[in-house]
């Protein structure tokens, strides 16, 4: 073998020696490293979900306010008015469900995108290497978004009740990303599961629409019978939700504490689960997806 | 310091696949079921333990590549060549970390930047400018780098007033050229590359095949190249490494690892044969057979270069596409391509027509061209600009025996052919 040395020239400045070990279970020593080293494609990615996510509509982002407003009219309709449930305290009915159907947006939207994203992100993870936790959770980013778009119909609606958050309205940030966290746990697991088995593609709508109805965003977490209600809240998004509707509308709506510090439990399960199932996997996508 | 940038030690990768088991024919009703429903229950188990699962009933072990050590040194530019399945792409993908080695291991220093598909990520909505920014990310450019590089994109594409249009607007020409013009403007010490140039029009790959060179030589970065042109590894790698059955056969001077290659052959007929489930090709279209024969009707692998050679080529078309080359190249024992024939060079009134179902198209080599020598012929199917669908290398071999000079002067030099790559009988005149 004959080596030209006339081809030899300094290496490029920069990152010219740094040193990469590939063997098997390698990928695991500098992980989390790397997820710092790319974070430029994580923005990039969120921003790709976000640009692309109303082309091509005619009323675009429009959609994002439409579509949890027209949902809480009707759940305003059949829960206030046919069944007549009771509101938590003085709170309008119609806060009080779309209080709840904020968070509510947010788990069930970024869960749907999350457990979709390995699949149709298939031909990246097929040819580039990075860190594949980035791609669900910028994908979440995307209903993120939409949820700070909704929260503009919440304002808007407080000034037509001429309803005043209290101090607790300071403590909403929190819980947005409880329910974030709430749905990154089962996301990242449903996630790796659908590379392999496409099954959980339609699980996940399934799970939505069932949730929707299981969880208290129609109605408030009062009107569960009080010995039913710790039960209740191994549904985590009952934490979520009766959070929600704590900050937004106050002492009108008192937090069930053993039950919220359950849900806290639930979350911080599935969590380390989904993150734990997604890592265990994660390095034969390439080869299966 | 030592020079190596690249350190392959024994890397070794296996996959597991599962067949189905044989059925008996007359399985019942409740069979069927019995069996599913055993085959769910292993499922439900498996995925439970977070065991990694594998559909069918028995169990493959396939190493796709095993026992592959080299040494790559900085400012070197590396051939990789082998017959498709040889596990090219397989080291590649090792190599970019998109999968792991199932055992070895692999040092190397500096950054790597990996190209194993032309627009890897481009999203068809999204503009050429927004793409640019995308796929350089995704590439591993940072976005101050894409920036200072930008107007250099643009340029290098030639797609100057489409910037920003949505690219599923854009000629499939357009945007494989964006694509290159991206990844082109990657500054990794250490570049791979897999066959990506094969799309495009001639004039562009050329440019891109420039560009590799530009990096190659004048950059002195280190590249990796995977190909199926020979010409091309002849240009521009000092190295080359040869995989066959996922094991490194030979690793040298890159003349010599071609011939090798080529010399393979040895096991080469006049003629090919594929069963319907292992016809290479896509769903649409699938080469079935090719053959070599002469025109007096003789298939024995030597002909004479005074008769006509035909080449033909069987496959099954299940969809038609407009853009369809079939062709072939013709490439010398030294890894010369004599030849590229598509039979989309022809006018479209006289060229043949692709029907559904079975095709067989014969190619005429003329009387009086070929030198003599050995030859192979390696089928080129593709969507014109789109994509491949067959890219072999080497399935026919056959030899020219020179006998076709009128003159007594015409065997003088050497018995079997003269110096060039071809030999026809041109015209003489006085002036």
């Amino acid at each position: 073998m004959i080596h030209n040395s006339s081809n030899l020239k300094k290496a490029p400045q920069g990152l010219a020696e740094s040193l990469l070990i590939i063997e098997p279970g390698r990928t695991e020593k500098n992980y989390w490293a790397d997820l710092w080293r790319f974070r430029e494609l994580f923005l990039i990615l969120a921003w790709r979900d976000i640009s692309v996510r109303y082309k091509q509509t005619i009323i675009g982002v429009l959609w994002a306010l439409l579509r949890p407003f027209l949902t809480m009219v009707v759940f305003t309709v059949i829960f206030g008015r046919i069944a007549r449930l009771p509101s938590e305290g003085n709170a309008p009915y119609a806060l009080l469900v779309f209080a709840g159907m904020l968070p509510w947006t947010l788990f069930a939207s970024a869960l749907g995108e999350a457990s979709n994203s390995l699949i149709n992100n298939a031909n990246l993870i097929s040819k580039v290497y990075f860190p594949r936790l980035i791609v669900p959770v910028a994908t979440m980013v995307t209903a993120f978004i939409d949820f700070l778009i909704s929260l503009l119909v919440m304002v808007g609606m407080m000034a037509y009740y001429r309803f005043a958050p209290g101090w607790s309205i300071l403590l909403l940030p929190l819980f947005g990303l409880m329910a974030l966290l709430a749905s990154l746990g089962p996301g990242l697991w449903i996630t790796a599961l659908n590379v392999k088995y496409r099954d959980f593609r339609y699980v996940i709508p399934f799970v939505v629409q069932f949730g929707l109805y299981v969880s208290p965003v129609g109605f408030s977490s009062s009107v569960i019978p009080e010995r039913w209600r710790f039960l209740y809240s191994l549904n985590p998004l009952v934490g979520v939700i009766d959070g929600f509707r704590w900050s937004i509308l106050g002492g009108n709506s008192p937090i069930y504490w053993p039950g919220f510090l359950l849900s806290l439990a639930i979350i911080a399960f599935f969590l380390w689960l989904g993150i734990s199932r997604f890592r265990k996997t994660e390095k034969s996508f390439a080869d299966i997806i | 310091m030592s020079d190596i940038v690249i350190k392959a030690e024994n890397i070794g990768k296996k996959y597991t696949i599962g067949h189905q088991a044989e059925r008996e024919r007359d399985t019942t009703f409740r069979e069927v079921i019995v069996q599913n429903a055993r085959n769910l229950w292993h499922k439900t188990r498996d995925l439970a333990t977070g065991r990694p699962i594998i559909q069918g009933e028995s169990l493959e072990e396939v190493w796709a590549l095993k026992d592959v050590s080299f040494e790559i040194r900085r400012g070197e530019a590396v051939g990789i060549i082998g017959r498709n399945g040889a596990g090219k792409s397989t080291l590649l993908k090792i190599l970019s970390r998109i999968t792991e080695p199932t055992e070895g291991r692999v040092t190397i220093k500096g950054r790597v930047a990996s190209l194993l598909e032309v627009g890897t990520g481009f999203h068809s909505e999204l503009s050429g400018r927004e793409n640019i920014y995308l796929n350089g990310a995704i590439l591993g450019m940072t976005r101050a780098e894409i920036k200072r590089k930008f107007d250099e994109i643009v340029a290098f594409a030639e797609v100057g007033k489409y910037l920003d249009t949505p690219v599923k607007r854009y000629s499939s020409g357009m945007y494989v050229r964006l694509a290159f013009a991206v990844a082109a403007h990657l500054e990794p010490e250490i570049l791979v590359v897999d066959e990506v140039l094969a799309v495009g029009d001639a004039s562009f790959q050329k440019k891109c095949l420039g560009k590799m060179d530009e990096v190659a030589k004048q950059q002195g970065r280190t590249v990796l190249f995977v190909s199926h042109n020979m010409a091309a590894i002849q240009n521009l790698c000092q190295q080359v490494i040869l995989l066959s059955k996922g094991r490194l056969v030979s690793w040298g001077e890159t003349t010599s690892v071609i011939s090798h290659y080529l010399a393979q052959g040895g096991v080469l007929g006049s003629a090919i044969h594929w069963s319907e489930d292992a016809a290479p090709g896509n769903n649409n279209l699938r080469l079935l057979s090719m053959t070599a024969c002469s025109e007096d009707g003789s298939k024995d692998g030597v002909y004479q270069s005074q008769k006509k050679i035909y080449i033909e080529m069987t496959f099954k078309a299940s969809e038609i596409h407009s853009a369809l080359c079939v062709g072939f190249d013709l490439i010398t024992e030294y890894g010369v391509t004599v030849l590229r024939s598509y039979h989309t060079d022809m006018e479209d009134v006289s060229r043949p027509e692709v029907r559904k179902g079975i095709n067989t198209w014969m190619c005429a080599i003329p009387a009086g061209l070929l030198n003599g020598g050995v030859y192979t012929v390696s089928p080129r199917i593709s969507l014109h600009n789109i994509s491949w669908i067959v890219m072999l290398d080497a399935v026919l071999k056959f030899e020219v025996v020179l006998n076709h000079g009128v003159s007594s002067f015409w065997h003088s030099l050497d018995s079997r052919s003269r110096p060039g790559t071809v030999s026809p009988i041109l015209k003489w005149k006085v002036d």
